[in-house]
């Protein structure tokens, strides 16, 4: 049986490390909003100046970012969702040959960072002339949001009962129809995890939108900040405020999800 | 993933599949498997990316062994390696063998703040962690100050030795939360009466974790060692914001010389070349773990 002693080593030591990770994000909060005229160091605290926020929204642009990022991951998280939910199905409700070898490609496809794939992607779509458009940071992101998704989706559509789509088959229903109003709707959860990872990843992206655009127009949240830091080196609280407003979406996205998204996430991981 | 009968999707065969494979396929070839292809044909060519290339042949893979930059920029990716893998990994095993034997209240709580790091764009981690490994205002060298070990305060990021665990210990901040979210919830998937039985035969938290604990969670183990070695390796934002590679080349890694190489020197067949050898690396990696995890009973 557990000691009272071993209890109360399991708390401090989850205590401290919850410590490790929430310290540096109180820190940055408090440092963006101390006061900007005062002696600033990091993650002290000398009362809330909040208008920081206001200085930096305007100084580092960050409305234009926000709505260019916003309207990359939107695209990259819908389109990539449907045909990640489509493909999904196919491997894992459906018989056909190939299957297998066609999953190990989007398997290794997983794999493939965007590293590999940064310079003939920037050097062709110069040449087509699709560089500084949102198509060059959608576009590509699509791709490798599939192959997470069709993954998820195949680990998800493996786990629903197969009387409940041969009992909607016998009933006469299309394989559309299976899809959309029977097997769909037990889904959520799955779909859920899904777009918040792919959120999270679609709007955290850097090397890409570093690479491909240079019109400040297009400039997503993070790419603006780290040109904002670049002009504000010496400025602690603006940059800190900075900072939380390019991670607060989705770091606001992940709180009010958690719940759902940590569940739903366990259950998927480990399955293959 | 074998072939056997109730691994197998149900239904009749249907070639309406790949209909509905159709859209993912194309969208997954254009825009990732199509420019890996044509990664690996630049990557053959010496390019500026201006004027017309020369073929190159396998000399740019060559130079991966023989220039000692690149071989230099290979070497800090493996000692990221462990800063952003092993070590993330072991805290979550600690974590994880800790749960095991504890009935803890607000498990769901840590697992939400221990998480969170996860969730932050790395630009912002980058830039947060900047501000924390300060010379000047950074909380770092102040809490050494207030602790009486102000001697120890110094230049993090600006010191040739120091520069890289740096950038390795923001690393595990950020990926420990989520090899520990893995491994416990793989934890709370052991049935009891394996650790019953442990206790019966009067094993200790010690005997325990790695006679029961660590061998249920070879799955979980897998996974989470796959997830942080990918980051590992293909770690670009967190040295492009805090360290740009230096001081020197302290800190380069080969994503950063992809992105150096392609787009600020000119070298763009070698940079193709880089991001080819670290895409085989990834993959050798993951089939080795994964390979590992499926076989044996010690990790």
């Amino acid at each position: 049986m557990t000691s009272r002693r071993e209890l109360s080593l399991t708390y401090v030591v989850l205590g401290a490390f919850s410590l490790f990770a929430l310290a540096p994000v109180v820190g940055i909060v408090l440092t963006a909003l101390q006061d900007p005229d005062g002696l600033a160091t990091f993650g002290s605290f000398d009362g809330l100046h909040p208008s920081n926020f206001v200085d930096a929204w305007r100084d580092g642009n960050f409305g234009p970012y926000l709505r260019s990022s916003v309207i990359v991951t939107v695209a990259v998280v819908v389109v990539a969702s449907v045909l990640s939910i489509l493909a999904g199905y196919a491997f894992g409700l459906m018989r056909f040959r190939g299957s297998q070898v066609l999953f190990y490609v989007v398997l290794l496809g997983l794999m493939i960072p965007t590293e590999a794939i940064v310079v003939p992607l920037y050097y062709d779509y110069r040449d087509l002339g699709l560089t500084d458009t949102y198509w060059a940071l959608i576009l590509p992101q699509i791709g490798t949001s599939v192959a997470f998704g069709t993954f998820w989706m195949r680990a998800y559509f493996r786990t629903v009962p197969r009387s409940l789509v041969e009992a909607a088959r016998i009933d006469g229903a299309s394989s559309w129809f299976t899809l959309w109003r029977v097997v769909l709707p037990l889904a959520r959860p799955a779909i859920l995890t899904m777009t918040v990872l792919l959120s999270m990843w679609t709007w955290n992206e850097f090397l890409l939108a570093l690479v491909m655009v240079t019109d400040e127009g297009l400039r997503t949240a993070p790419l603006g900040l780290s040109f904002f830091q670049g002009r504000n080196q010496t400025d602690l609280t603006l940059l800190a405020a900075g900072a939380v407003i390019v991670a607060t979406p989705i770091v606001l996205l992940y709180v009010f999800l958690q719940r759902h998204f940590i569940r739903g996430m366990l259950s998927g991981a480990v399955k293959g | 993933m074998s072939a056997a009968a109730p691994e197998r999707p149900p239904g009749e065969p249907r070639l309406v599949g790949y209909l509905y494979l159709l859209p993912a396929l194309v969208a997954f070839t254009a825009f990732v498997l199509v420019p890996l292809g044509r990664s690996v044909w630049l990557s053959l060519y010496e390019w500026d990316g201006v004027t017309p290339g020369t073929w190159a042949g396998l000399d740019n893979y060559g130079e991966l062994v023989s220039e000692e930059a690149l071989r230099a920029a290979f070497l800090h990716a493996l000692v990221l390696l462990f800063f952003y893998a092993l070590l993330p990994v072991a805290i979550g095993l600690l974590l994880a063998g800790l749960v095991a034997r504890a009935r803890v209240r607000g498990l769901a709580l840590f697992r939400t703040v221990l998480f969170l790091p996860q969730v932050i764009a790395l630009v912002v981690v980058a830039v947060m962690w900047r501000m924390i490994y300060d010379p000047g205002s950074g909380a770092l060298n102040e809490v050494l100050r207030a602790v009486g070990l102000g001697s120890l305060a110094q230049s993090w990021l600006g010191d040739f030795d120091l520069a890289l665990p740096a950038v390795g210990l923001v690393g595990t901040w950020v990926w420990f939360g989520l090899a520990m979210v893995l491994l416990v919830a793989g934890v709370q998937k052991i049935p009891e009466s394996l650790y019953d039985a442990a206790r019966v035969d009067g094993a200790g938290m010690v005997r325990e974790f790695f006679a029961v604990t660590l061998p249920a969670l070879r799955g979980e183990i897998a996974v989470a060692l796959t997830l942080t070695t990918i980051a590992a390796l293909r770690n670009f934002d967190l040295i492009y914001i805090t360290t740009k590679g230096g001081p020197g080349d302290a800190t380069s890694v080969p994503a950063f010389q992809v992105y150096d190489r392609a787009f600020q020197t000119g070298e763009v067949g070698s940079a193709a070349a880089i991001g080819i050898a670290l895409t085989a690396i990834i993959f050798s990696f993951s089939f080795v773990i994964n390979r590992t995890a499926e076989r044996g009973y010690a990790l």
